[in-house]
């Protein structure tokens, strides 16, 4: 009896034109969750439950409004679309609202593997005791781990549908799982906690219990008793981790929304050269089974890849439908929302390219210098390019990891920092929608003593 | 005003007919495989925001969300269900997943609810949808042109004004039954300036809090946030560097108050205590702060964003002291952390939505106020950075450290503030930073009302406050040497 959602979405749409809306677009997620937790070898917690939410967003001429609900009844939906076009109406026009260009709707063709039947599949005592074993692991890996935040296991499958009033509708599934685990290690009064972490949208590809505990630990106790630093300038190695962090401050400065409001330091830019040779940027949003691919945008423009940088030189920003209008450019397939509202930009796959040295010949080249694993409070002014942010890590003394630091700062500018960027890594990993291999930037001020 | 209302008249009685018979045969269900306490969560948020940008009302936008969350506790263990269809068939569906946490014979349910004390800390209005939304339009457009009129440098301008309106009802297997109606409004200001060409700078300025549309009216107007906003943004096309390493802090009052937050406040939340994971775990009693330092969380303050009649577990909120003349005094508590800790919940049971498992959170945190001239502070640094207004903070609980971003500081050079500094990263060592603390104004001010405090993947609303306070080390990452 139940309606599907791609119905729904199009009913949504044909209501808000028979309303008096020129125009609208109707989102509609599912999804049902699953998490189980455990700590100190006992389950901790179990959660299960689905939920479901449509938004729409209407247009009247240059006017827009939107509205979204939980309520996905024939009532729930009607007023839904009154609220968005009541809403519309107190708007002020504006010349560059609309919907995308009809010929960059689309699907893009591929099997993207989103979905995968193996995480619906998974029972729940499997997925605790992957938890229990991770946690296991890691408790027994050293004396010193003594405590633990726990372990989770995760799991998520989704629906996401959009149609709007150019005739698209399209839907798609995806499929995640989740393990995690925070060993705490000590030793004379020394207290630290890290964590490892592996996610898939198939259970397959997911880490073994064995690896996360292991790789937990390590990370763990390569902190215990840091030492914290004299202030100075010197060459900073971004591991993976937080590499992607930075490099999700630099999405923000290439997000089209940043740049027509000239919020970021790299408005105008287009075509310069704005870091060193070592820098290729993608992102693309067609590559099978990661967390950034989908087959369309949240406007309905098929997903592709584009070159942001390359060698250094800036090639495109990142672009939905109203950004790109804004600045005479074309979509990039980069739109992005919640349910409701205009759509902002997002990242597909936003990756760094891998280099050709390993991490080990990265450290080998540094004399002396910091190794960040750990970014706190990052702090990276879009508009300047000013970077600042806690850290932790390891001192690199001739070349090799020689002990652990923490409660420092390092800082610079983002600008200074991407044509100082001496090597990069071949460790690339796609663990998120972003992601980077191991960075060396040539300096960076160290806060500390 | 009449007689206080009862469930009859409470929102889920009304609009969903709900009876106190519906919540026993739901929490039956909950506690039919066992465990020892049950709770429901009924949520019903409704929510507008209107944005404008280049002067254009871009963004006009509303949202509403409802579902109930079930929560069942056996011993150390939490089952956790929720559902977005209030239908009686759904709740019990997931009452039953949620009820598989415990493994055992049923467990009974107390019957007949008694409602829970509150306070009535914020206005009670009807829904957001009643009062008109040109009125709210207006707002946005009043901030637009009043942080352009501040100065010609201004050329980019944001203005965004949110509230909602959430109803709760909170019923246990205990027998406690409440319900509240709370409001929040807040808006939010972001400026660019330049000087002819130049490089642009930013700044923003928001607040509100558990406040109605009128608030924006009569007491913060749109205006005051603007100008507030432009002025940062002008200050920062002037800034040098910001100093690199060791330096005497001061910091302004209000809005820095985000450094009790994160060196102390999350340090102290009893489920890091419990699990013995904090920096502050098995301290209490001991000196963690200068004897100048007295830090409270208080749930109870009128109309403040952080505040709130009954903690999202039906608790009435209440006025925690933290830490008092520099020793640590208590920890905040959740129903779960007082139960297995035998200790009582301090009303800190927070939780970002029905979709969320509760778990001890703050409220407002400030620190009282001493007796110190703020200009005498200043006065007494040969050589320092002072604090006007911040970013955000995080804080690592384990090893302790905590990071702030100050956003607009001055240098103070022999007892006088020069030149504004860019943006700077702050940190500290939480149970070691506040020992620093060697004086404290009489100033105490609250913050503006725009805090959202983080953990495990939770948002919720809080507030923070400080009066100025001179602390005599910490680590400031700016690039200058």
């Amino acid at each position: 009896m139940s309606e599907s959602l791609i119905d729904i979405a199009r009913s949504a749409v044909r209501r808000a034109l028979d309303a008096g809306a020129t125009g609208a677009e109707c989102t509609i997620s599912e999804g049902e969750e699953f998490s189980a937790g455990v700590r100190m070898r006992e389950v901790e917690n179990l959660k299960q439950a689905g939920s479901r939410g449509a938004g729409i967003r209407v247009l009247v001429g240059n006017l827009t409004g939107s509205s979204r609900t939980s309520d996905l009844s024939a009532q729930g939906i009607e007023s839904m679309v009154s609220g968005a076009l009541d809403l519309a109406r107190i708007t002020t026009p504006d010349p560059h609202a609309g919907l995308p260009d009809p010929a960059d709707l689309g699907r893009f063709a591929g099997d993207l593997k989103l979905y995968d039947d193996s995480v619906a599949r998974l029972e729940t005592e499997f997925k605790i005791a992957q938890a229990l074993k991770a946690e296991e692991v890691a408790l027994s890996a050293d004396a010193r781990i003594t405590n633990s935040e726990g372990a989770s296991f995760d799991s998520y499958l989704g629906s996401r549908v959009f149609a709007n009033s150019l005739g698209f509708a399209g839907e798609y599934r995806t499929s995640s799982c989740g393990l995690s685990v925070v060993p705490v290690a000590k030793q004379n009064g020394s207290m630290e906690r890290d964590y490892w972490q592996s996610s898939a949208r198939e259970a397959a590809r997911l880490e073994s219990p064995e690896e996360v505990g292991r790789r937990a630990a390590e990370r763990a106790l390569r902190r215990l008793n840091p030492r914290k630093v004299p202030t100075q300038k010197v060459p900073v190695i971004f591991e993976p981790r937080t590499a992607r962090m930075l490099l999700g401050d630099l999405f923000d400065a290439v997000d089209g929304g940043s740049i027509y409001r000239h919020a970021s330091f790299l408005t105008g830019k287009l075509g310069e050269k704005i870091a060193s040779e070592a820098l290729t940027i993608i992102d693309d949003a067609t590559m099978p089974g990661l967390f950034g691919s989908s087959p369309f945008d949240d406007e309905g423009v098929s997903s592709r890849r584009t070159v942001v940088i390359e060698r250094g030189v800036l090639k495109s920003y990142l672009l939905n439908t109203y950004t790109a209008l804004k600045l005479g450019l074309k979509t990039t397939g980069n739109a992005s929302r919640g349910l409701a509202g205009a759509a902002g930009v997002g990242p597909g796959n936003f990756y760094i390219e891998a280099g050709t040295s390993s991490e080990q010949d990265l450290i080998a080249g540094v004399q002396r210098g910091l190794y960040v694993t750990e970014l706190i409070g990052a702090s990276a002014n879009t508009v300047t390019g000013d970077y600042s942010s806690g850290a932790a890590g390891l001192w690199i003394e001739n070349g090799e990891l020689a002990y652990p630091v923490s409660e420092i700062t390092i800082a610079g500018n983002l600008k200074q920092m991407l044509m100082s960027l001496e090597q990069v890594g071949a460790n690339l990993e796609f663990r998120s929608s972003i992601a980077s291999p191991s960075l060396l930037i040539g300096e960076m001020t160290i806060s500390g003593q | 005003m009449g007689s206080p209302p009862s469930f009859l008249t409470s929102f889920f009685a009304g609009k969903f007919g709900i009876t106190e018979r519906d919540l026993e045969s739901y929490l039956s269900e909950a506690l039919s495989a066992g465990g020892e306490y049950a709770d429901l969560y009924f949520e019903y948020l409704s929510n507008t925001s209107i944005g404008i940008d280049e002067g254009i009302v871009k963004s006009a936008s509303e949202s509403v969300t409802l579902g109930v969350g079930i929560r069942v506790i056996a011993g150390e263990r939490t089952g956790y269900a929720y559902s977005d269809d209030l239908s009686p068939e759904k709740i019990r569906k997931a009452a039953r997943v949620a009820a598989l946490i415990a493994r055992g014979p049923a467990s009974v349910v107390k019957t007949g609810f008694q409602e829970a004390s509150k306070h009535n800390l914020y206005p009670m209005i009807t829904s957001p949808h009643e009062v008109g939304l040109a009125e709210r339009v207006d707002l946005v457009k009043r901030a637009d042109a009043a942080a352009r009129a501040y100065d010609s440098r201004v050329f980019q301008v944001i203005a965004n004004y949110a509230d909602s309106v959430r109803e709760v009802l909170v019923a246990s297997s205990d027998g406690r039954l409440s319900f509240d109606r709370q409001p929040m409004a807040r808006m939010g200001v972001a400026a660019l300036a330049r000087e002819t060409d130049g490089v642009p700078q930013q700044g923003y300025s928001g607040g509100g809090g558990r406040v109605t549309l009128d608030f924006f009216l009569n007491e913060k107007t749109p205006e005051h946030f603007a100008k507030e906003a432009a002025r940062q943004a002008i200050v920062q096309l002037s800034a040098v560097d910001a100093p690199a390493g060791e330096s005497i802090v001061v910091l302004g009052p209000g809005w820095p108050g985000i450094l009790l937050h994160e060196a102390v406040g999350h340090g102290l939340e009893a489920d890091f205590n419990r699990k013995g994971v904090s920096a502050f775990s098995g301290r209490i009693g001991q000196q963690v702060a200068s004897p100048l330092c007295t830090v409270i969380d208080d749930g109870t303050i009128g109309s403040r964003r952080g505040s709130l009649n009954v903690d999202d577990e039906g608790v009435p909120t209440q006025k925690n002291v933290l830490i008092e003349n520099g020793i640590l005094r208590g920890y905040l508590q959740d129903t779960l952390s007082a139960r297995l800790l035998k200790s009582a919940s301090t009303g800190s049971g927070r939780r970002e939505s029905y979709q969320h498992i509760p778990m001890p959170r703050m409220t407002n945190t400030y620190m009282l106020a001493g007796q110190s001239d703020p200009e005498d502070i200043i006065r007494s640094v040969p050589k320092g950075i002072y604090c006007a207004t911040f970013g955000g903070g995080q804080v690592d609980i384990t090893s302790g450290n905590f990071v702030f971003q100050a956003t607009e500081s001055y240098l103070i050079e022999n007892g006088k503030l020069t030149r504004p500094v860019k943006g700077a990263t702050l940190i500290g060592n939480g149970p070691e930073a506040l020992k620093y603390v060697s004086m404290v104004g009489h100033d105490l001010q609250l913050d503006e009302g725009i805090g959202i405090c983080g953990k495990e993947g939770q948002s919720v609303p809080v507030g923070v406050g400080i009066p100025t306070v001179k602390i005599d080390k910490m680590t400031v990452g700016g690039t200058a040497a």
